[in-house]
């Protein structure tokens, strides 16, 4: 599917370093970051068969990716770049809450 | 309890603490029958709207309640946002299954997944998934979310209720909230602490009667239409509680005891994360003693780096900057682990317990102490070693945990060796207290004064004998505290003796300046050591 789309793929991984993995507070903020871009996005953990779209709560949840392991990061479409190193950051950054 | 005449009365279990008086309301989640199915169309519009409407419903909440609450809802937000999973609901529609069904079989199977996690942070959701299921049926059964109306200051009744109902009813007026299932460490139990309803679970079967409740959070009871005594009674109990409350609590907000001048440190030692629920734990000066024996009564053998991480963490967390002393596992003796400490010791007492047990299987203390590496760079965290005899042995856990600390931050996980102290229980250790280089000791009363006095303390005719002021225990406790003063190293005593208000002139003399005590007796031993420092008696 995603790799059938038009344009450039852009992929890049990062470490989770969420003390209790991609749990439901994680999950709904990468979600939300990924809904705000209009590419689509996927990620897995590092070796996993299936990737799995970056904006669907469910199946991040159901990833269950572990604390310390790689998440692996692709996405197609206009804005592709830009939702990769966003989705980077979040994780990198330890999913901060949005300054208000 | 039996009340009058009148009165029926239940009890249950304590899961907030508080009294309330009020009309009694049932909102059992009624299901008003069976829903008749419509065309594939008119169930995929059914299903949609009811997504909407419960969306809306939630939203709203989250806004009204914030916080910590808002979080908890959240989660369910995004549920509903999730086109992927609730595109296959609507597929199932489309394959001629009924709106409600399909929606229920859906969120079923997610719940069964969560529950089926080894994870307890991903169980704890299932019952969050639950409330969102039974909203939206709700809604689709024409119960169109209709928040029941309740009377301000009621004493709500339900065989369980989810957070969002919890959160729809309005609780400015009082009230209480009486479960008949129900847990005291559910969600709802969490957000009725913190807004500080009474709230009583576990009652059993309560039959359909009664206009008027009484419900006290403190004994766990629910007594309903109430006689003139039962009522009389009930008040009185209520005024002591917030009486004996406002003492308490005048005593522990004051700053901290002091003795003589010098100042006393009043640490907690807690069991679990959950003691910290204690309403008085607040007022510690941080944790003197977490035992970490807990972790190895879970069932499927010794807990992994990540539970015990998160375990440590929560109560780094609950304590910010204040110290937390963690204590590495105490197996043995009287306290056997299968899978873990020897089978068929003659004398388990004086046998392979505590440190020693874990140096002899490092592939269980090596966990433990990955997440303790792991855990000190997110707050104050000490570690102590129990049941340490010699020098030699404070030193071979300090290097298994140095090199777990390299390993750790050689694959670029931050970690960092925490302050390393000692558990000072073998007379041994508090006779040559000079040879370890320990960061801080503290003093294992209870293992002290039955190696001194050659007393099993499990054993009750040796009982009169079993006595933690024998001189020959205070001297061991002076010899460390003293030691303690001249090497500037801080000495604290978290045995029982701590908590006792008998003992306390007694420690102080010693030059005990640190105590580590349950939380319950926090205030009782402030006070005391306020009189006595005034020139008091014990009181």
């Amino acid at each position: 599917m995603l790799d059938k789309a038009d344009g450039q793929i852009f992929t890049d991984n990062v470490r989770l370093v969420h003390a209790v993995g991609m749990h439901a507070r994680p999950a709904v903020k990468l979600t939300k970051l990924a809904k705000k871009f209009q590419a689509q996005i996927s990620v897995r953990v590092a070796g996993a068969a299936e990737w799995i779209n970056a904006k669907s709560v469910a199946k991040i949840m159901a990833m269950r990716a572990a604390h310390g392991s790689t998440i692996e990061i692709k996405a197609s479409g206009s804005d592709a770049e830009a939702a990769v190193a966003a989705l980077v950051n979040l994780i990198a950054t330890d999913f901060p809450d949005e300054a208000s | 309890m039996q009340g009058g005449a009148a009165g029926l009365a239940y009890r249950g279990r304590t899961a907030s603490i508080g009294f309330a008086h009020g009309p009694f309301v049932r909102v059992d989640a009624g299901t008003n029958g069976e829903r008749v199915a419509g065309t594939l169309v008119e169930e995929a519009l059914a299903l949609r709207k009811a997504i909407d409407t419960a969306s809306g419903q939630i939203a709203e909440l989250a806004t009204i309640a914030g916080g910590e609450a808002a979080q908890i809802l959240e989660f369910q937000v995004a549920l509903l946002e999730d086109e992927d999973f609730i595109e296959a609901i609507f597929a199932s529609i489309g394959e001629g299954e009924a709106a409600d069904v399909a929606w229920r079989s859906a969120l079923d199977e997610q719940i069964a997944d969560y529950n089926s996690a080894e994870d307890e942070y991903l169980k704890a959701r299932s019952s969050d998934l639950a409330d969102l299921r039974d909203r939206v049926i709700n809604i689709l059964r024409g119960g169109g979310g209709q928040v029941p109306r309740i009377p301000s200051g009621a004493v709500v009744c339900a065989d369980d209720l989810p957070p969002s109902r919890f959160l729809e009813i309005d609780w400015s007026g009082g009230g209480g909230l009486a479960l008949k299932r129900g847990s005291p460490t559910s969600h709802v139990a969490m957000l009725a602490r913190a807004r500080g309803i009474p709230m009583v679970v576990q009652l059993g079967a309560i039959p359909d009667v009664g206009a008027t409740a009484l419900l006290d959070g403190e004994g766990a009871t629910l007594e309903l239409d109430p006689s003139a005594e039962q009522l009389h009674l009930f008040e009185k109990r209520r005024e002591f509680h917030r009486k004996s409350r406002a003492s308490a609590r005048a005593i522990l907000r004051r700053p901290t005891a002091s003795w003589r001048g010098e100042r006393i440190r009043l640490f907690i030692n807690i069991q679990g994360v959950e003691d910290l629920d204690h309403a008085d734990a607040q007022y510690a000066d941080g944790i003197g003693l977490m035992r970490t024996e807990f972790l190895l009564s879970e069932r499927g053998g010794p807990p992994d780096e990540e539970t015990q991480f998160r375990a440590y963490d929560a109560v780094l967390r609950w304590a910010e900057r204040r110290p937390v002393t963690i204590r590495t596992f105490d197996a043995g003796g009287d306290k056997p682990v299968p899978g873990f400490t020897m089978d068929g010791e003659a004398n388990p007492f004086l046998g392979v317990r505590g440190l020693r047990l874990c140096l002899a299987r490092p592939e269980i203390f090596t966990v433990q102490l990955r997440a303790l590496a792991r855990a000190a760079v997110r707050g104050n965290l000490k570690v102590m070693f129990p049941m340490v005899t010699a020098a030699g042995e404070l030193e071979a856990g300090r290097k298994l945990f140095a090199d777990v600390v390299q390993r750790l931050q050689a694959d670029g996980i931050a970690a960092m060796l925490p302050e390393l102290g000692i558990m000072v229980e073998v007379p041994a250790a508090a006779l040559a207290v000079t040879s370890f280089k320990a960061s801080f000791f503290s003093i294992g009363s209870n293992d002290l004064a039955q190696y001194v006095l050659a007393c099993d303390r499990s054993n009750g005719a040796l009982a009169p004998l079993m006595d933690p002021l024998h001189p020959a225990v205070l001297e061991l406790i002076a010899r460390t505290a003293e030691h303690g003063r001249r090497a500037g190293v801080s000495v604290s005593l978290c045995g029982d003796m701590a908590s006792d208000p008998r003992c306390l002139p007694a420690l102080m003399n010693c030059g005990l300046r640190e105590l580590s005590v349950n939380a319950s007796a926090l205030a009782q031993i402030k006070q005391t050591i306020d009189r006595l420092s005034s020139g008091g008696s014990l009181g």
